[in-house]
């Protein structure tokens, strides 16, 4: 038991991930800091001392792609598990409307969610759309995998698309970088969050508290184990 | 005729310019030398050259390069595009004048332009592997390119090109090693016209003028120096026939310029980007010292025990 288990009491808890989501979140999230680290090295000059963590810039030239790959073959793994879960509901336009009451974290005001609140399936969508948007435009500074997807489809790519695959590859960098910022944050704020990632459980206080109607369905299906009192140390 | 550059001496002297001349340095900030030594400059008479292709060989002979045995598919351009190890290319256009009707063939001489503003330099990530002389002079220094590409993506010519054995970046040097003991570049050594011509940007704009006033005495009216302001002028230049139409010339660019995509990329997006991540963090920061952490409370957990309690 965690700390803050001991300190509230905590005598449930729930599944949350199973052990393959976890490994699957862990590998997407590795992959994601090597690629943040290696990709900065090349966004500014003066980060480029970064590229030294792996060797030089050369290395991080060929190793940054791979990287990538690992990265998009992880969150098809991710996006297959998740999509359903996350797929927009009426409620979620209250919740968005109610985002003072958010991040006041006054959560009673708040409408009762499912496994993921609005907040979350939009990072679950942006970084979606944010991966699929680097994966091509990562291919066009790629030169090996660009002549590999350019013989496998047929098509030569200009300098001018390149170009702008350059610039869009930055931006959505850029833009990924900030929502990954967002959803390491919130799993810092809401306490007791790290641990669905780590071990795979919350308590039933948590659910409770940020995820009720996902807590009730759980409760239904028999899935909240109950503990005994922690003794007394 | 133009003065050909004497030969050297035998005896040893020093470099006339180095690393003291730089004044740009890719992904780096440096101090320019307070005194800018003489621009050089190349200038190609397109409309001297003979298409032998004694330039491309010089260039391989000089500086230790060997192009692979290629492919006839029926033009006399050979290879078919500047590559890693070939880093100058003669392009042949055959161009019907409509108002002479003569069948003109322009042979344009392809490579670095060394442009003063220098695309591919701005997009280079990697301190130091690309950097200008204060002669005009862009060069890649190998040893610190790490074969990212950037700089073709930088490029308004479309010049530098990627080795697949060593993943570094090749283009035309303008014989720097040459320059610097006060010899002109191979291909214009070996030019057997004096289509390639070489000495300071002044002297070379001078001559040009000449050739000019020599090829609209001849009717080409339209004669014309090819030094695009849109770079702020190169150090290689070119005298074309038609100047009002550098385009005949195998795609040469009207009025080259660095993209605005990479401008926009290279440009105020580092700045914009950085500041972006820098608020998000920032914002997080302040809004946990405001807010303090959102804890589950005692009474959370005793609800979730209540109702687990209730369907148990």
């Amino acid at each position: 038991m965690s700390a803050h288990d001991r300190d509230s009491g905590a005598h449930t808890r729930v599944p949350r991930y199973s052990g393959s989501a976890r490994i699957n979140h862990w590998i997407v999230a590795i992959s994601f800091v090597l690629l943040l680290l290696s990709g900065l090295s090349l966004f500014h000059p003066s980060l480029f001392w970064l590229s030294a963590l792996f060797g030089g810039g050369a290395t991080v030239r060929w190793l940054h792609p791979w990287i990538g790959v690992v990265l998009v073959v992880g969150f098809i793994g991710l996006f297959i598990r998740f999509f359903a879960q996350n797929l927009p509901e009426r409620t979620d336009w209250v919740w968005l409307a109610r985002i003072r009451h958010v991040l006041s974290g006054n959560d009673e005001y708040l409408p009762e969610v499912g496994k993921y609140n609005a907040g979350q399936k939009f990072v679950f969508w942006s970084q979606s759309v944010l991966v699929a948007v680097m994966f091509v435009t990562g291919v066009g500074l790629w030169e090996p995998g660009l002549a590999y997807f350019e013989s496998l489809f047929g098509f030569k790519a200009t300098i001018d698309q390149l170009r702008a695959a350059a610039l869009i590859h930055a931006a959505a960098a850029v833009l990924t970088i900030t929502i990954w910022i967002v959803h390491v944050y919130a799993a810092i704020w809401v306490r007791g969050t790290f641990s669905a990632m780590t071990r795979g459980f919350v308590t039933g206080g948590w659910g409770w508290r940020h995820h009720r109607k996902w807590l009730r369905k759980e409760v239904d299906e028999g899935k909240v184990e109950r503990q005994n009192v922690t003794p007394a140390e | 005729m133009f003065p050909a550059i004497p030969n050297p001496t035998t005896e040893k002297s020093a470099a006339k310019f180095g690393e003291k001349d730089m004044i740009r340095r890719s992904a780096s900030t440096i101090t320019p030398p307070a005194k800018r030594q003489t621009e050089v400059a190349k200038l190609i008479d397109v409309s001297k050259c003979i298409g032998c292709k004694a330039c491309q060989t010089a260039c391989l002979e000089w500086n230790q390069l060997t192009e692979e045995v290629g492919v006839n598919v029926g033009v006399y351009d050979n290879p078919h595009d500047l590559t890693a190890n070939s880093w100058t290319l003669m392009r042949y256009t055959e161009y019907e004048n409509p108002e002479s009707g003569n069948l003109e063939w322009l042979i344009r001489k392809d490579g670095c332009m060394h442009c003063e503003d220098p695309g591919c330099l701005k997009a280079c990530p990697s301190p130091g592997a690309i950097v200008q002389y204060s002669n005009g002079i862009v060069d890649f220094v190998k040893e610190n390119c790490i074969g990212c590409g950037y700089c073709v993506k930088g490029c308004p010519f479309n010049i530098p090109r990627i080795s697949k054995a060593d993943h570094k970046a090749y283009k035309c040097t303008l014989c720097s090693d040459r320059v610097a003991v006060g010899q002109g570049p191979a291909c214009q050594k070996a030019c057997p016209t004096q289509a390639i011509v070489f000495g300071t940007k002044d002297e070379m704009k001078a001559w040009a003028a000449k050739r000019i006033a020599d090829l609209k005495s001849r009717g080409f009216d339209k004669a014309g120096l090819y030094d695009p302001p849109g770079v702020q002028g190169t150090h290689v230049m070119y005298v074309l026939h038609h100047a009002d139409k550098p385009q005949l010339y195998a795609g040469l660019a009207n009025n080259p310029r660095i993209s605005p995509l990479v401008e926009a990329w290279k440009g105020v997006g580092k700045y914009a980007g950085l500041a972006l991540i820098g608020l998000t963090a920032a914002a997080g920061v302040i809004h946990h010292i405001l807010q303090g952490p959102n804890r589950v409370s005692k009474e959370d957990e005793e609800n979730a025990e209540k109702l687990a309690g209730g369907k148990s």
